[in-house]
């Protein structure tokens, strides 16, 4: 394919991260704010999502980071045949340096053996590209989607192994229910609650967590077309928000926003289920872009 | 109904506060954490001291803009990976607070009791309501070490707003709602 102008493709990618890290989608926000009104008002629930309105309105006004972590980038690319991947990572990398020194990105990029900040978000693994090649779209265009996955929900995500004695949880959808009610017991306040989960039945430990990441690309007020599925998605929540863990773990009706689940196919002697936490400050936005690099949509 | 806590931060005005108390600070904070925390239990010493000053676990965003550190972003980070230091910390440093989310364990608790110390949790993500907090950057410690997120910060906060989750009298708001959750989860399996 034709590439793009890099000067276009490098500014809209920019604004694509800026828009993530400042702006929650519409969906989130509906949320937070259905719940926030449902919690008593004298409560701790209730201050906590006060104040997380208060720093919804603030963050896209100053056009600042929502959360001082902004975590991990996974970008979702779906490109013509043809598309030169080399020369979109290279600016996207560009973009990615100069988002974090005009602040929008936090400094995030580790070397774990030497424990050295990179300074600009750059590093092995760092930022991450998830490419799909389609030819559904109008020729050349390319989808982007970005997704900033804090560290705090991040290490409070799951990856279980069934049968699981320990919960009592067999090889069917009343264990899946199990293992996944107990990661949210285990994560209490410390993902940054009312969360939001991604899961994936199945795959290999690999494609199971990146699969139940991939399912927080989907909005929040979307329906499972697998029926069975659907019902365990609003049986989690439902029963996730009787627990009583409420925002931060405050105690209250909120502990989740969603739980969205997606299936893979498994080996007979393995059954994952992996679970991505998403924390209330859930950062995901996607651009159509034309064939000059041009935004012609902003998917949520 | 808030509490106002200003500096000096005094052991007796430490030791009024009470689990569910919401809390406006005033005052100097000190962000450290994950390297600042390991350094001093491994008997790093460190080159400002904290003595009755309160730790914030954050690691924020702050750029220079015309020569002066900007704070873009401050929410807090998760408290309990500093578990098996902060008792420690806070007995040898003096911390008369804790700033954090998520809550510590029972170590922290006991060190708390012990030495007059609270635990405050700030509401997590609320980089921009707590930023706007912050009224100055006084200094940062240690940024060649650790880097950015990893230093000290030593910043000036204005009425900074945290709900005491752990006290001096031996109660942890985090205890209580695992053991309830624990509970009600039982009624569905």
């Amino acid at each position: 394919m034709t590439s793009m102008p890099m000067k276009q493709l490098h500014d809209s990618l920019l604004e694509l991260i800026r828009r993530t890290s400042a702006e929650l989608p519409g969906d989130i926000v509906r949320a937070i704010e259905t719940q926030r009104k449902l919690e008593a008002e004298s409560s701790q629930a209730r201050y906590a999502l006060d104040i997380i309105a208060e720093n919804i309105g603030l963050a896209r006004e100053k056009s600042q980071p929502l959360c001082q972590d902004t975590g991990t980038l996974h970008f979702y690319v779906r490109v013509p045949v043809g598309f030169d991947q080399h020369a979109f990572c290279e600016q996207t990398r560009d973009a990615v340096s100069e988002a974090t020194a005009k602040g929008y990105l936090r400094q995030n990029s580790v070397d774990p053996i030497t424990g050295k900040n990179t300074g600009n978000n750059l590093g092995p693994g760092f930022p991450t590209f998830h490419f799909e090649q389609h030819d559904v779209y109008e020729k050349n265009e390319v989808e982007v989607c970005l997704i900033l996955k804090g560290g705090g929900c991040e290490n409070v995500g799951a990856q279980y192994s069934l049968p699981n004695r320990a919960l009592e949880a067999d090889r069917n959808l009343e264990g899946v229910k199990r293992v996944i009610l107990d990661s949210v017991i285990a994560a209490q306040g410390k993902g940054c609650a009312p969360g939001i989960l991604g899961v994936c039945i199945g795959g290999d430990r690999t494609t199971g967590f990146d699969n139940s990441k991939e399912q927080l690309l989907r909005t929040l007020d979307d329906k499972n077309p697998d029926p069975t599925l659907a019902k365990l998605e609003s049986d989690i929540v439902r029963i996730s928000n009787e627990l009583g863990i409420g925002p931060m773990g405050f105690g209250g009706k909120t502990t989740l926003l969603g739980c969205k689940i997606g299936v893979l196919n498994r080996l007979p002697a393995s059954y994952f289920v992996s679970i991505t936490y998403m924390c209330w400050a859930y950062r995901r936005q996607g651009i159509m872009m034309d064939k000059d690099g041009k935004i012609t949509k902003w998917l949520y | 109904m808030t509490t106002k806590l200003e500096t000096p931060f005094t052991e007796s005005k430490i030791r009024e506060l009470h689990v569910g108390d919401m809390v406006e600070i005033t005052g100097k904070l000190f962000t450290g954490r994950d390297a600042v925390h390991k350094y001093v239990f491994d008997g790093g010493l460190l080159p400002v001291s904290l003595e009755n000053q309160i730790v914030y676990h954050c690691g924020p965003v702050v750029i220079k803009e015309n020569g002066e550190w900007v704070v873009k972003a401050a929410g807090p980070t998760t408290s309990f990976r500093e578990e098996p230091y902060q008792w420690k910390l806070i007995a040898d440093l003096k911390l008369k607070g804790v700033i954090g989310k998520g809550g510590m364990g029972k170590k922290t608790l006991e060190a708390c009791k012990a030495f007059g110390c609270c635990y405050f949790h700030a509401v997590g993500g609320a980089a921009q309501v707590l930023a706007e907090k912050i009224i100055k950057v006084n200094n940062v410690y240690m940024m060649e070490e650790f880097g950015s997120p990893e230093a000290i910060w030593e910043f000036e906060v204005m009425g900074f707003p945290v709900v005491v989750t752990m006290d001096t009298h031996g109660k942890s708001l985090h205890e209580d709602i695992l053991n309830i959750s624990t509970e009600s989860l039982k009624k569905f399996l």
